[in-house]
């Protein structure tokens, strides 16, 4: 029996093992998943697996088992490959089978030759992903999921730092010069960290080479750095290679997975592919890519590690405080959901006053920012999106900087977000929408390819006024499809295509917004704080470590919740909204309803309900009112202004 | 031949030529292990060329010269000495021998076919475990009917007599396709095209792959597995049958079969590693194509020294060049000579799948095709296509200095025949070649479903489920999806009549018609959602771009081309501009586009049904005005919907209640209880499309007469008041609805329900739109002249009062205009607006009794 070490050091020698006793019958592959599967099950032996979203990659062993948590950005195309492939010995004619599943290179002996024609090779199938941390990441997520892997500092100097430092050796003798994205290397495994100090005890080195890094100019054969097609600018992290062997159908773009495999960062693959790139222009076989392509398609392992997939799971959630999996019937996860269930109302109550105060004391906006930051896509009614609830902040203090530090306070209570700073300049050059690039054959991504449940918080106090071009026009129309839609259109060139989406946005404005909203709160602050930044900070300090979780926790949790609605109160409503139409039928529509119900489910949900009740539904009829009479009494202000 | 991927360039034609290699087809080994198990005598694909070092190394140098000069060798395409009178590729020196003569085939030129190997083994010649086609070709008389092609079942006499059969007697008269114009379909079918070959001179012969499974199964299924040997077998038998029907006829090179059609693979997700080396078929688009790439087929070399030449064949993609030369034995001296050696034209196409194919949520997947010779520049970058070939998967080459290889194989499609699929757009046949393939379980079950009762209330309550009630609009629109039967009156100089039908919704603002449209557009495969506000002329129609790289002019089309046979969708109708608006009126009667743009005239076919969405002007329906006032559209354009809603907020209790009860389950359904309600949307599509391909309704007799009693019922109506309430256009309505709705019911002929069904709903939508708010009378008037009858009635009596009222005052040459219009309205028991009284001025002055000017009006 293997021991811990061996499964997580050289996963590919328990392969060759089960292969060996198995090689006959094709069951083998099945056993390799259930084995790691077993393995994986055991007491928190997820958190034995080192993580390429914390660790740079030339620290971890090539080879071994890694974990990283990622979304899909692009699908290459399948690839076929030798999955069991024979070698022979020109000398003594010995011939051995090998196995070429979780590997991207057919390893034989010194002195052995591949069997192409061989006839128990068998040629198989299996999908590439380009798969890059999720965008917009919060740095507590990382800190977090690291935190929560007590056992990565014993196990890590021992396995993966040492092995790669020799690794490290090894490619700075060979080709330090000839790896013109060794520097890129630096700079992608500083920032990987960047959420906390951890690694304070391998800083000092990383300095050094980045220091000798510096002068390192650039050498004769680089070619440009190569982008790494991240959706947000300003990213940085490790983009993968992701090789997934089975059902890759259910995966879509978007997704976020969270993938247990192989790491392989064989330098011979970037060898390979140099050479491929010398004899490009020589052999016609091989000029069926463009140079372009062969560069995004096989990058450099070192920039962007392959890894070759034995387990794969989509994440419904990346928040590391929660369980991974929620459906699940397992007694630790409905312990732990019904435990914070039943303090879930001081909870909310600390939420609201904490939100309030970052509200500058508007209670009625924060009711609402809580409404909102719990809503999602539960569901589409044939091109309806159901559930999206986008808030429409208006009112905000133009010159005090507000809506930036009200990012940052929304950045520390969700798992992902983005702040989008309206402007003309911004609107005009940069690139929301995902657009096919055929010469590269690939997919280059844009601001609005998002994972699900990203907080995007649009800021358009800074917009002024200005001429749009063609390219701010179709952004502009792109975020407005994204609002009320909730879907992409993903531009191919010669044809669009639509990508449902499930993105919270959040739009803070001085009067109406230009975009669409589902529902628009004009802020009324209590109080002006002399020094926001001062005040917003505070606030953040004010609150406990412990409760900040709490809050998190509660955001994403309760999106996850179920909800309907009884016979009784449906009545109700019914009566409710006959009877609101005979009195005034111009006030009330269809559409208010609709914004009604939805008040109603996110208000029920934030206090733990999964039914409504006839309470929550008056108290969500009262919120409506509240906030239109504020709107109208807006209107009337504006309208004595002008 | 008609296929446009057949027609040969000449240019390439004649450079392609010289390459006639005597050598044998041979099968490359697959990468797969499924069959031609190994023997000793074939070595690995990827192992180092068993050549001597210095050769490998320098080959590639070699290489790397030849195709840094292409030009040069373009232009110096000198026919080579090669041998007229050489024999079919297939046959090997001993065929040659005693292979019968073939007059007709002996002055035509053999081309190589890359597409079916471009990488050729040297000749293995053994045999009887080892067997080429062509030594079986050789050797079948003395070994008999048993030989087959080593590691197939093929037996190549037996396949070619059965090919042969196959083109002499084949007929399918009720087969119909674009290609076979003036075939005569009782006449076995491939001979005629043989016949066409020797006409035209073009040396391609088609072969629908779907004929031939109909035929022979078997020969279909070796066609399928095989193509690599059976299509030589083909042309051979193809080139024997012309040359003895046409023995003088001279080709520019012998016949090549391209078999198309080939049913094994349709879509390219479900390429798999069991596809390699078989005929498949994909569709999809081309995204990228490369520079045309000289491929050498065969190398000249000439020794330095002793000026002894020699031809050294491709192999597996390389050149080995000679070390030794054989003359004079010095090593190292050959020298390549680029102007004598031979290229074949390659190009290497990037083809991606279409997005009808796609699952959602996934990112396209594409492959690529190599083209050979005359299917080099064939398609463009944009094109849809259809794709034969063989499906390859070549290993990545070996390093030399490292012993591992990479695991991976790249995959290819050499390309035999291309067949484009959407190029009717511009040219407008008709779409039967483009009708979605169902299958046959699928059909049984959309023809069940035709069958039940209320199958016209199913699919219009599946249509947008999540938008309550509005059911009239939504068999509207579902009639819409099916449109009307095309008729085709040219030759009474009628041209074509509009099958498609029109709609307009107009209504409250927050009525979801832009939901409506949104469903619209996703439901149907050819929809196009615009808004009035964003779309100009240009884009709606097409505009002329200059290409910046070949500086050539391209036609781009816009949404309504582009929505030719499907659906335009135009939100925000009312706040298009007028001179966009005005391309609309050709596009909504005629169905075409005229562009007159530098210097590029032409008629596009722009087939579409417009669906189009208006706000009133006021943001308010304004139930006080009639439907023109309300939404300040020209009534040129109105009268050319067939059927205009009003989407109005209906203030009723009962109705309040039961969309409240539908709002409210749908914040909490989950999506599967949904679904069991509906009808699935894939349904609902797939019967759509299976309606418009293959139903076809008539009129008959009844509906007939039923269709004329309405129309002049219609009429009758108006006549009572002594006005106009239908004219003919509203018959045509009358009839496409009709049509439209036996097309729901599957039904061939249009029968009086649907005459009925077409009645009551032009009569509920007129009921909407064209009441005349004052009197409530429904007058089609207002719809076809923008004024109801009693408005313009009205407006007559009032003049005829004014005139009265003048005319009493006695002879005063000119009145005070204030003065008159309050003497009008003393007089007059209705209110006078003082519109209204200009307006009775207006008349009078046009029956030049009056003239106005300034505040005094003159009498004459």
């Amino acid at each position: 029996m293997p021991c811990v070490g061996d499964w997580l050091n050289s996963p590919l020698s328990i392969v060759q093992g089960i292969f060996a006793q198995n090689v006959p019958n094709s069951d083998w592959e099945k056993k390799v998943t259930e084995y790691f599967k077993e393995k994986l099950k055991e007491n928190n032996a997820t958190n034995w697996v080192p993580s390429l979203n914390d660790v740079p990659v030339h620290y971890l062993k090539p080879n071994s088992l890694v974990k990283f948590r990622c979304m899909v950005q692009d699908m290459f195309d399948p690839e076929f490959y030798m999955g069991v492939y024979e070698t022979v010995d020109p000398n003594t004619n010995a011939r051995v089978l090998h196995f070429g599943k979780y590997r991207d290179v057919a390893e034989c002996g010194p002195q052995q030759e591949i069997d192409l024609n061989s006839s128990q090779t068998v040629t198989s199938e299996r999908q590439t992903f380009y798969c890059v941390p999720v965008p917009g990441e919060s740095a507590w997520v990382k800190e977090i999921s690291f935190l929560t892997e007590p056992v990565q500092a014993r196990v890590s100097p021992s396995t993966s730092y040492t092995p790669s430092r020799h690794k490290r050796s090894y490619e700075e003798d060979e080709d330090m010069d000839l790896h013109p994205s060794k520097q890129k290397e630096q700079h992608t495994g500083k920032s990987c960290c960047s959420g906390g100090d951890i690694h304070g005890c391998v800083e000092p080195k990383r300095l050094e080479t980045e220091a000798s890094a510096g002068h390192h100019v650039i050498s004769p054969n680089c070619s440009p750095p190569l982008d790494l097609n991240f959706p947000l600018p300003g990213e940085k992290g490790p983009a993968c290679l992701v090789k997934v062997y089975e059902s890759w159908e259910t995966f879509k773009v978007n997704d976020v997975l969270e993938v247990f495999g192989v790491l392989s960062v064989d330098p011979v693959l970037s060898i390979v592919n140099s050479e491929e790139r010398d004899s490009s222009s020589l052999d016609p076989m091989e000029c069926m890519d463009t140079a372009e392509e062969q560069r995004v398609h096989s990058p450099p392992a070192s920039l962007v590690p392959r890894i070759h997939v034995i387990l794969a799971q989509k994440l419904q959630h990346i928040n590391p405080l929660l369980p991974a999996c929620l459906n699940e019937e397992e007694s630790k996860t409905c312990k732990f959901v019904s435990n914070f269930m039943s303090e879930l109302s001081p909870v909310r109550a600390e939420l609201l006053g904490f939100l309030t105060h970052a509200l500058l004391g508007d209670s009625l906006a924060a009711e609402y920012l809580i409404l909102h930051l719990i809503s999602t896509v539960y569901a589409r009614r044939d091109v309806l999106p159901l559930g999206k609830f986008t808030v429409n902040l208006s009112g905000c203090p133009r010159s005090s900087a507000f809506t930036e530090h009200l990012y940052r306070l929304i950045q520390q209570l969700v798992p992902a977000s983005y702040h989008l700073r309206m402007s003309i300049e911004s609107m005009n050059h940069s690139r929301f929408i995902p657009r096919k690039d055929y010469t590269a054959n690939r997919l280059v991504s844009g601001l609005l390819q998002l994972a699900s449940n990203t907080s995007l918080v649009i800021d358009e106090t800074q917009l002024e006024q200005g001429q749009l071009d063609t390219a701010g026009v179709h952004n502009v129309t792109a975020l407005g499809n994204l609002i009320t839609w909730q879907k992409v259109d993903y531009d191919f060139n010669y044809h669009r295509m639509e990508f449902p989406c499930n993105i919270n946005v959040l739009i803070t404005s001085e009067g109406r917004s230009l975009l669409p909203s589902d529902c628009q709160v004009h802020l009324q602050p209590q109080i002006i704080p002399p020094n926001m930044e001062e005040y917003m900070s505070s606030l953040l300090t004010a609150v406990l470590p412990s409760v900040l979780n709490k809050f998190r926790i509660y955001l994403s949790l309760l999106r996850l919740l179920d909800y309907s609605i009884s016979e009784e109160v449906t009545k109700a409503v019914e009566e409710d909204f006959v009877e609101m139409r005979k009195n005034n039928p111009e006030s009330v529509t269809a559409d208010d309803l609709h914004k009604m119900l939805l008040v109603a489910r996110f208000l029920s949900l934030s206090v733990g309900q999964t039914t409504l009740s006839r309470e929550r539904w008056l108290r969500a009829k009262q919120l409506e009112a509240l906030r239109k009479a504020r709107l109208q009494q807006q209107q009337c202000v504006n309208g004595n202004e002008l | 031949m008609s296929s446009p991927a057949s027609t040969p360039s000449r240019r390439r034609g004649k450079r392609g030529r010289g390459s006639n290699p005597p050598t044998p087809q041979d099968a490359r080994s697959p990468p797969s292990q499924k069959r031609r198990t190994d023997d000793s005598t074939s070595t690995g694909d990827l192992q180092p060329m068993p050549t001597s070092p210095p050769a490998d190394v320098q080959s590639p140098g070699a290489a790397d010269a030849l195709f840094s000069s292409p030009p040069q060798f373009r232009h110096s395409a000198i026919p080579l000495d090669f041998d007229i009178s050489s024999p079919l590729t297939y046959g090997t020196p001993s065929s040659r021998v005693e292979g019968t003569p073939r007059s007709g085939v002996r002055g035509t030129p053999v081309r190589q076919r890359p597409d079916l190997g471009s990488v050729r083994k040297a000749r293995q010649v053994d045999l009887h475990s080892d067997g080429l086609a062509e030594d079986i070709v050789a050797t079948e008389q003395s070994l008999g009917q048993k030989l087959v092609i080593w590691g197939t079942d093929v037996n190549v006499a037996s396949c070619k007599e059965k090919f042969q059969r196959f083109l002499q007697r084949f007929i399918d008269p009720l087969d119909k396709e674009d290609e076979d114009i003036g075939l005569d379909l009782n006449e076995p079918r491939y001979m005629q095209r043989l016949q066409e070959i020797n006409v035209v001179g073009e040396p391609f012969l088609n072969v629908n792959c779907d004929h031939l499974r109909s035929f022979d199964e078997n020969l279909y299924r070796q066609l399928i597995c095989y193509p690599q040997e059976v299509i030589p077998t083909f042309d051979m038998a193809a080139n024997e049958i012309f040359f003895d029907r046409y023995p003088d006829s001279i080709l520019e090179h012998q016949i090549q079969v391209r078999p198309y059609n080939a049913l094994k693979t349709r879509n390219m997700r479900n390429l798999n590693p069991e596809d390699i080396d078989q005929l498949i078929t994909i569709s999809g688009m081309v995204i990228r194509s490369s520079q045309l790439i000289p491929e050498m087929q065969e190398a000249f070399f000439r020794c330095q020294v002793c000026a002894f030449t020699t031809r050294v064949e491709i192999d597996r993609g390389r050149i080995a060049e000679p070390s030794v030369c054989k003359n004079c034995n010095t090593t190292h001296s050959m020298a390549l000579i680029h102007n004598r050696s031979m290229f074949s034209d390659k190009q290497m196409i990037k083809l991606q799948e279409s997005p009808e194919d796609m699952p959602a949520g996934q990112t396209p997947h594409t492959v690529a095709l190599f083209a050979h010779n005359d299917l080099v520049d064939k398609v463009q970058p944009g094109d849809r296509i259809n794709v034969t070939g063989i499906y390859r998967a070549v290993p990545i080459r070996v390093n030399p200095r490292v012993s591992s290889v990479k695991s991976v194989y790249k995959t290819h499609i050499d390309v035999i025949h291309y067949r484009k699929t959407d190029s009717k757009r511009l040219h407008g046949v008709d779409e039967e070649t483009e009708q979605k393939r169902f299958t046959e379980e699928r059909v049984e079950m959309l023809k069940e479903l035709s069958k039940k009762a209320d199958i016209y209330e199913r699919l219009a309550l599946a249509l947008a489920p999540s938008i309550y009630e509005h059911e009239d609009i939504k068999k509207g629109i579902l009639l819409q999806l099916f449109g009307g039967s095309r008729k085709d009156f040219t030759h009474t100089g009628r041209g074509n009549f509009r099958a498609e039908i029109n709609i307009l919704l107009c209504g409250d603002p927050g009525t979801s018609k832009s939901q409506l449209l949104q469903y619209v557009y996703n439901l149907v495969p050819r929809g196009q959602y615009t808004s009035g506000k964003g779309s100009s002329a240009v884009g709606l129609t097409a505009y002329v771009m200059k290409d910046p790289e070949t500086r050539q002019l391209v036609l781009q089309t816009g949404a309504l081309v582009l929505s030719d046979n499907g659906i335009c969708c135009i939100d925000e109708f009312d706040k298009m501009n007028e001179s966009t608006r005005s391309v609309l009126h050709e596009v909504m009667e005629q169905q075409t586009l005229s562009i007159a743009k530098a210097g590029i005239i032409c008629q596009l076919n722009a087939r579409t049904s417009i669906l189009a969405a208006a706000n009133p002007i006021e943001s308010q329906w304004n139930p006080k005005k009639t439907t023109i006032e309300n939404i300040q559209l020209p009534h040129t354009l109105l009268s050319r919907f067939d059927l205009i809603f009003l989407m109005l907020d209906p203030r009723d209790e009962a109705y309040d209640r039961r969309l409240a009860r539908h709002l409210v389950s749908l914040y909490y359904q989950s999506e599967e209880q949904m679904e069991e309600e509906y009808m699935d949307m894939a349904v609902l599509r797939d019967y759509i499309a299976y309606a418009r391909s293959y139903v076809n309704p008539r009129l008959g007799e009844e509906a007939g007469q039923a269709l004329i009693e309405a129309y002049v019922d219609m009429r009758k109506i108006g006549s009572g008041r002594g006005m106009v309430s239908a004219y003919p256009r509203q018959l045509e309505s009358l009839i496409r609805l009709a049509e439209a709705h036996a097309k729901v019911r599957f039904s061939e002929k249009v029968e009086t329900i649907d005459v009925e069904e077409a009645k009551r709903l032009h009569r509920e939508a007129l009921k909407q739109s064209a009441t005349d708010p004052k009197t409530g009378i429904v007058d089609i008037s207002i719809l076809t002249t923008g004024m109801s009858a009693t408005a313009r009635k009205r407006k007559e009596e009032l003049a005829q009062a004014l005139r009265k009222l003048i005319q009493s005052k006695g002879k005063a040459p000119s009145l005070k205009y204030q003065q008159l219009l309050d003497d009008l309205r003393a007089q007059s028991d209705t209110a006078v607006t003082k519109e209204m009284f200009e307006e009775a001025l207006r008349a009078l002055a046009d029956e030049d009794f009056l003239t106005v000017t300034g505040k005094t009006v003159r009498l004459l």
